[in-house]
């Protein structure tokens, strides 16, 4: 584990005990796993006192039956510039309800990958600004990404003779 | 059937602003997704004064394919094909990213030749993608004979990769330990006379540019952004650099031995249009030289690790009688579904990122011990650098905007997925 990862997870650690559900690892890559509640609160010491300042990636898991801590995790991507590594932290969401504090106010970067996650996988984004469908068109169904919308058959171009005309 | 209403995105109503003063008031603009300068179907509505842009909503997604959902459904080497189809000005770069975070997933240590052979493709193709944004860049302010001499390079080039891959575009050419097939022996010689014409053509593309005072003028201070904007907004590749910031993925995070190569992470000030082509320019440079070290120390050797159960077995050694059952067994055995079969990495995640030549492309894949991807996500710098370009182009005048989009070089194919 680099000093850098360390450092973090210590901190995370420290800072919001109650919150932090455990740090896990795979290919010397190391992230910490938090309660959704404080994600903004992490998220901003990780950038503010461990120098993060850029979020390299948003993006979420669907652990449909998997038995994991949540049906739903949002993985955050860190990088910090002036020691060159990076971090993940990974916030757990329930299916039941969907919804967790959007980071658009820490990064600039966020409202983007926001956008992506509610269309792909329909968390909601508390306190977004402009939380619409990004890649899929506002009138579509479902959210593809979840592990239980089929490859094929839901969502194909049932509306293809109506554009035709 | 569904119901299914007319899509309603736009959040800027159009106003009836056809009488009176038009520099007075605002005026909606509908840019895309069919116009011939926004290279590709990036679709942007403008709310401008004047000519002067105000605000702008970007649509995305009309390239849209699934590829995330595709790959959970494919074999770990059938995704590669998938990655192809992203950014479709250099392949080669997506499938060496995306073999690598596999390979590191599974914790598999490549050959040294196999390291050597993907850095030199991968640095060709960096000037594929250079070239020709430089040259369409050119393209859209007027200069139109540079896009065609760039548009001969990349051609040399794209018969490279055909004679090396088997394909202009859709190349899959790495394997996950590996590669498909080794490079013909003539390899060097093709790339030392590509490096040759190409040095000759960027040398003759700068001159047509550099002192051009209609290109100086329209690129000089156009569609600035600041360093910290540019950090906080996720911006990777040439346009971070472009502000100062020597973030490069190749030194910083080294990856395929890239700490062996002697290159200059390149970096302009100013962050605005003439920055970034500056930075796509000086880039190609170091590129050659990392190609050039790169033939001369190519060694000789295998460029499989020795992975029987996961590699793809060459068709001659499994089809002909004499390549013997072993290699018969080993095809099976990467194709059967199952249990034990072919590339299974323990259940577990990883993200690597490779500096591909728009940005940080990052592979985010989560294993859950099974044949397929559970989760196969793609980190696409486009996505993150295009989320930017509104706040680029605020202020500007329209003609600008068109300026910065061939500046970002944004590929809808990665950027929608």
């Amino acid at each position: 584990m680099s000093d850098l990862q360390q450092r973090a997870l210590s901190a995370v650690e420290e800072r919001f005990g109650d919150d932090f559900l455990g740090a896990d690892s795979h290919a010397g890559q190391h992230w910490a796993e938090v309660k959704r509640d404080r994600i903004v609160e992490v998220l901003t010491m990780l950038r503010d006192e461990l120098g993060f300042d850029m979020l390299t990636d948003l993006t979420a898991v669907d652990y449909l039956d998997k038995g994991e801590r949540e049906r739903f995790a949002i993985v955050y991507v860190l990088y910090n510039m002036a020691e060159k590594g990076n971090f993940r932290v990974k916030a757990w969401v329930p299916e039941d309800d969907p919804e967790i504090d959007t980071a658009s106010n820490v990064w600039l970067a966020a409202p983007w990958a926001e956008r992506e996650v509610f269309d792909m996988y329909g968390i909601t984004f508390a306190g977004h600004s402009d939380l619409r469908r990004i890649l899929l068109p506002d009138w579509y169904e479902g959210h593809p990404l979840r592990k239980d919308y089929p490859l094929e058959g839901h969502g194909e171009r049932h509306d293809f003779e109506r554009y035709r005309s | 059937m569904m119901s299914v209403e007319r899509p309603t995105r736009t959040p800027i109503e159009i106003e009836e602003e056809l009488d009176g003063d038009l520099g007075a008031k605002r005026m909606v603009v509908n840019f895309g997704p069919q116009h011939p300068a926004t290279h590709g179907t990036l679709r942007s509505v403008i709310e401008c004064e004047g000519e002067t842009v105000m605000n702008m909503d970007l649509e995305i997604g009309y390239l849209h394919s699934g590829f995330e959902k595709i790959s959970e459904y494919r074999l770990y080497n059938q995704t590669v094909t998938v990655s192809d189809r992203m950014n479709y000005l250099s392949p080669l770069c997506n499938n060496v990213g995306l073999s690598c975070a596999i390979e590191k997933l599974m914790g598999v240590e490549i050959t040294p030749r196999c390291r050597v052979i993907r850095v030199i493709l991968y640095e060709l193709s960096r000037i594929a993608d250079h070239i020709l944004s430089v040259g369409l860049q050119a393209m859209d302010l007027g200069a139109f004979s540079v896009m065609l001499w760039s548009f001969i390079e990349r051609e040399k080039l794209y018969d490279i990769f055909e004679y090396v891959t088997g394909a202009r575009l859709t190349t899959s050419y790495t394997r996950v330990g590996g590669l498909m097939r080794d490079v013909p022996d003539d390899f060097e010689e093709l790339c030392r006379n590509f490096m040759k014409s190409a040095r000759r053509t960027i040398g003759e593309m700068e001159g047509m540019l550099n002192e051009n005072a209609i290109f100086v003028e329209r690129t000089k201070g156009v569609n600035c952004i600041s360093r910290e904007d540019a950090i906080g907004f996720g911006i990777t590749g040439p346009l971070l650099r472009a502000c100062g910031v020597p973030y490069d993925l190749r030194r910083d995070v080294p990856y395929l031995g890239y700490e062996d190569y002697e290159f200059a992470v390149i970096t302009e000030e100013g962050g605005d249009v003439w920055a970034r082509y500056r930075v796509r320019v000086r880039e190609m440079y170091e590129s050659l030289k990392i190609i050039d070290q790169g033939l001369k120390m190519l060694p000789d050797g295998p460029i499989n690790a020795t992975l029987p159960e996961v590699l793809i077995p060459r068709k001659t050694e499994s089809n002909k009688p004499k390549g013997g059952m072993e290699g018969l067994i080993y095809h099976f055995k990467a194709f059967m579904h199952g249990a034990g079969h072919g590339v299974q990495p323990e259940p577990g995640e990883v993200y690597l990122a490779t500096e591909a030549p728009n940005g940080e492309l990052g592979y985010y894949i989560v294993s859950d011990g099974t044949q397929k991807p559970y989760r196969w996500r793609v980190r696409p710098p486009s996505f993150y650098n295009y989320q930017a370009f509104p706040r680029m182009c605020a202020g500007e005048m329209i003609s600008d905007m068109v300026a910065g989009l061939s500046s970002l070089n944004i590929i809808a194919g990665e950027l929608d997925r």
